[in-house]
């Protein structure tokens, strides 16, 4: 548990939070002025996050991550790339199953 | 204040790095063989990395009264390559007998391949025949629930190992249950992006306990922090929590998982400076 009670955890973390905050709504509208197509599927899961970030979990992070995560624990027939993007595709699984 | 961050690529860093790791309290690190950013040319390229690991890069970290250990693989990135793979491990056993080897690490998963598994399960099985403690990478992003639990699954079928003498490391929110739970240590590594942050690391300490948990930089040639552990110390001194929780999270655990290679010894007066001579 945090020695901290809420109220010293807000005078002490609030501001950058609220810096948090302000980047995430810039980096949308960023994403608005210049859109042109339709967004990936990395984007379905950070707008997917936003609602989880906005609702009445007291598990806001663990749930946010298996938003984000591979849920299959079957492995990959053959190295497809090095690197990870950051978000499964949950809905292509959902067209392809 | 001081501190051991248990895994930091410094073959990647400058020495400018080890003195500002020394300047906060950095009195060990330990180095898991890792990926250059690059795939290696073959098995000799490795070979040199091991004889680096093992010979210069000590030095190069005495220079700052820093002890250097390392542990020695075939790295998840290029795990999935096999007949290097095989190259390399027939090459580790002769460096296991350096004086600062602590075991077989960092092995584990990447894109969570078959051919990545069948490595792991051989590098498993090294350390198992050389009585080597064990260091776990977890892949990252998407990827790291699915590799996580692959990795502890495989484990599972080694009733030999000890948990106690394996960390799984780059543990998250999502993954530190899985681990913590069959009695594994967990390594929280402290990253600007993709991994941990110093805030989201003290939550899991305020969540799980400090028992079994220790905080790394993972400093390596990407965007990282060499003195990452100071940063979550001073997170945890903001958030309220007492000089001795610190200390048991960055020197007393570390010291308490490493102490059980023989090879591992904190000197007295580990971070005195020693004469750039002896490069």
């Amino acid at each position: 548990m945090s020695p901290l009670g809420a109220t010293e955890l807000v005078d002490e973390f609030f501001i950058e939070n609220r810096t948090r905050l302000l980047e995430i709504a810039a980096f949308l509208d960023r994403l608005d002025r210049v859109e042109g197509g339709a967004r990936d599927f990395r984007m379905r899961a950070f707008d997917e996050a936003l609602k989880i970030l906005s609702g009445p979990s007291k598990n806001r992070v663990n749930e946010i991550q298996m938003l984000l995560s591979d849920p299959v624990t079957k492995p990959l027939e053959e190295l497809d790339r090095k690197s990870a993007l950051g978000a499964y595709d949950h809905w292509r699984r959902e067209v392809t199953s | 204040m001081k501190y051991i961050d248990h895994h930091a690529h410094m073959v990647s860093r400058t020495t400018d790095d080890y003195q500002q790791m020394a300047l906060t309290g950095c009195v060990a690190v330990t180095e898991p063989a890792f990926w250059p950013g690059w795939d290696r040319s073959g098995p000799e390229s490795v070979e040199d990395y091991f004889r680096q690991l093992t010979g210069f890069e000590p030095r190069r970290a005495a220079q700052y009264g820093i002890q250097h250990y390392t542990w020695l693989a075939m790295n998840p990135k290029e795990a999935d390559d096999r007949e290097l793979s095989r190259e390399v491990l027939k090459r580790i056993p002769k460096f296991l007998d350096s004086p600062t080897v602590l075991g077989i690490g960092e092995i584990g998963l990447n894109r969570v391949t078959r051919n990545e598994i069948e490595t792991y399960r051989e590098q498993v099985e090294l350390a198992i025949e050389y009585g080597q403690l064990i260091l776990i990478h977890t892949p990252h992003l998407e990827d790291k629930y699915k590799g996580t639990w692959i990795s502890v699954d495989v484990l599972r079928g080694y009733p030999e190992i000890e948990p106690g003498r394996v960390l799984v490391d780059h543990a998250e929110e999502h993954t530190i249950e899985m681990i913590l739970a069959d009695g594994y240590w967990a390594g929280l590594t402290l990253y600007p992006q993709t991994k941990i942050s110093p805030q989201r690391a003290v939550d899991i300490i305020e969540r799980y306990g400090p028992d079994r948990i220790c905080v790394a930089g993972a400093c390596d040639w990407g965007p990282s922090e060499p003195v990452a552990v100071p940063k979550f110390a001073l997170e945890m001194r903001r958030r309220g929590h007492s000089e001795a929780l610190i200390q048991k999270v960055i020197f007393e655990n570390p010291v308490l998982f490493l102490s059980q290679s023989p090879r591992f010894k904190i000197k007295p007066g580990a971070n005195e400076l020693v004469p750039a001579a002896v490069i």
